[in-house]
């Protein structure tokens, strides 16, 4: 038993936003494929086509606003120079970016350290009777 | 594409006071995830019956020389399908996603959302925690629906970040059909009471299992006069279900830590409605029989008790068990399986109801105009067990 009062003392401030959010459920992770490898790089694959769809609709966003205010050419996108502050901004997007197209490989490593068991393993032990 | 039906946005959710604020590539990771989900349910899953019926059964009874018995013996044969493979991999994925995005979200803003939810119950004895209440063994060994943390867990002191998450997230894996609160479920039941029972007027009811209390709201709300106890043994989620019902201007709800194994602090024969959504497959066989009868205990004569389940597994075909045990396995639902096998009526009359007296009906979540428009209609894709379809059953105490 585990008591739910797991006061921490930590602070909002104190918490690993890219790893928590990616972070494995509890329970041996099932795969499907017959390679295991090919199913993580399908993971990576759904999470790039995701993000892709979501790009998509930010240049759409973006392009609808733009034309609305009759504001700029493609001519001006191509002749923009990021300032520092724009590059430290991307960088910090492209990072959490990577977590979450990566999220499998993450959960891959906590899955060595961790001891979860299976969904047999907990059927029996949770059909067991007083 | 013209006869493509179109889905609503996540933005079209109600915004109560709690909701964790979404930005614009938050809200279309969310839709890019619901549309996956609604591809996945009405485009691929029709796959798998064609994959059944042409090969693996015919495979299978070729070798064994008679018909799959058990939905066991179906899974074995269509887990080493190939499509059937495909499909698992990529529904197990996208709940992967979807709880990342929902979690990434939630997370950036955690410390403000704890920070509402605090000042929203601030000095409100509807909200009663209990640190000594565990987390029972149904749910400390698996996190429930690949939800990492499960109902529980707490990131730093006043977290709400799981039950902020889930309450985020019901939009995605129900493609909104749940409606712009996630409440469909309690709106049924409530819908169904007024309907079916326009003379019952339960005075004292009680929630089992609330989570964020998306479904005792409606119930609050359909009998103003009667004070709603919702209990549940997560203190993010029930921290977060009072500020959200409180937000939403709902104050006949006490939210209380409590395990519905026991509950020594209600007398017998004190609640004239007991229900529950979607919370006895996250159960054990130890903890069920339990809990059933503490409800048996507490219910009044001629009360009524009714939980809104997925439908048992008896008198389905293998395949469609099969189908509908997935979640048992790949989804981190171990007890969804044994279950929806129980004979109900036996469970009941084992905690000292008349089983007899157990009746079942399908109850459908109402479309909400609100998200969807007018003219919408729920005929997308059978999703064995994602849409909301439930069974709901229920028996009244002592009624002649």
């Amino acid at each position: 038993m585990t008591s739910t009062n797991t006061s921490t003392h930590k602070t909002s401030a104190d918490i690993d936003i890219l790893d928590l959010a990616g972070t494995k459920a509890k329970g041996q992770r099932p795969y499907f494929l017959a390679d295991k490898q090919v199913e993580q790089v399908l993971s990576i694959a759904m999470a790039v086509a995701t993000e892709l769809a979501v790009t998509r609709e930010r240049l759409a966003s973006l392009e609808a606003v733009l034309t609305e205010k009759g504001i700029i050419s493609a001519d001006a996108i191509e002749q923009f120079a990021p300032s520092a502050k724009h590059t430290a901004a991307r960088s910090l997007d492209t990072q959490e970016y990577l977590a979450r197209i990566l999220r499998i490989v993450q959960q891959d490593k906590e899955e060595i350290s961790q001891d979860d068991k299976s969904m047999e393993q907990l059927q029996r032990e949770l059909t067991q009777t007083d | 594409m013209s006869n493509v039906k179109t889905l609503p946005s996540w933005r079209a959710l109600t915004q109560h006071g709690v909701m964790a604020q979404a930005n614009h590539d938050e809200v279309a990771r969310l839709n890019v995830l619901t549309h996956l989900n609604l591809h996945l349910s009405s485009r691929v899953i029709p796959g798998l019956r064609q994959v059944y019926e042409k090969h693996v059964h015919p495979a299978f009874v070729k070798d064994h020389g008679r018909e799959p018995e058990t939905r066991h013996e179906v899974r074995k044969v269509m887990m080493e399908d190939g499509y059937c493979q495909l499909w698992s991999a990529l529904r197990r994925n996208t709940m992967e996603m979807r709880h990342q995005t929902g979690r990434a979200m939630v997370l950036r803003q955690a410390g403000v959302l704890s920070n509402k939810v605090e000042q929203l119950n601030k000095g409100c004895d509807t909200l009663q925690l209990d640190p000594k209440i565990e987390v029972p063994a149904n749910i400390n060994q698996v996190d429930i629906h690949c939800q990492p943390g499960c109902y529980y867990q707490e990131y730093f002191d006043q977290d709400v970040t799981v039950a902020a998450s889930y309450d985020v997230g019901l939009f995605v894996t129900t493609a909104g059909l749940l409606g712009a609160l996630s409440d469909g479920g309690g709106q049924a039941i409530a819908n169904w009471l007024k309907t079916e029972h326009p003379n019952f007027k339960p005075k004292r009811i009680l929630d089992l299992g609330c989570t964020v209390g998306h479904n005792a709201v409606p119930l609050a709300q359909a009998f103003p006069d009667a004070e709603v106890i919702a209990i549940d043994v997560a203190t993010p989620c029930l921290r977060y279900a009072h500020a959200r019902a409180k937000s939403l201007g709902v104050d006949n709800i006490r939210f209380v830590q409590a395990n519905a194994e026991s509950l020594p602090q209600y007398a017998d024969e004190s609640f004239d409605l007991i229900t529950s959504a979607m919370f006895w497959h996250e159960a054990s066989h130890q903890m069920l029989p339990k809990a059933l009868k503490t409800v048996q205990r507490l219910l009044k004569p001629e009360g009524l008790t009714i939980h809104l389940e997925q439908p048992q597994y008896h008198g389905k075909s293998v395949f469609e068990q099969f189908m509908r045990d997935w979640d048992t396995y790949y989804n981190n639902e171990p007890y969804w399986g044994p279950m929806h096998d129980l004979d109900l009526a036996e469970q009941l009359d084992k905690a000292g109801f008349d089983g007899s007296a157990m009746f079942e009906i399908g109850v459908v979540a109402k479309v909400d105009e609100k998200i969807f428009g007018k003219s919408a209609a729920g005929d997308s894709g059978e999703d064995y067990g994602r849409a909301p379809v439930w069974n709901a059953f229920g028996i009244w105490k002592n009624k002649q």
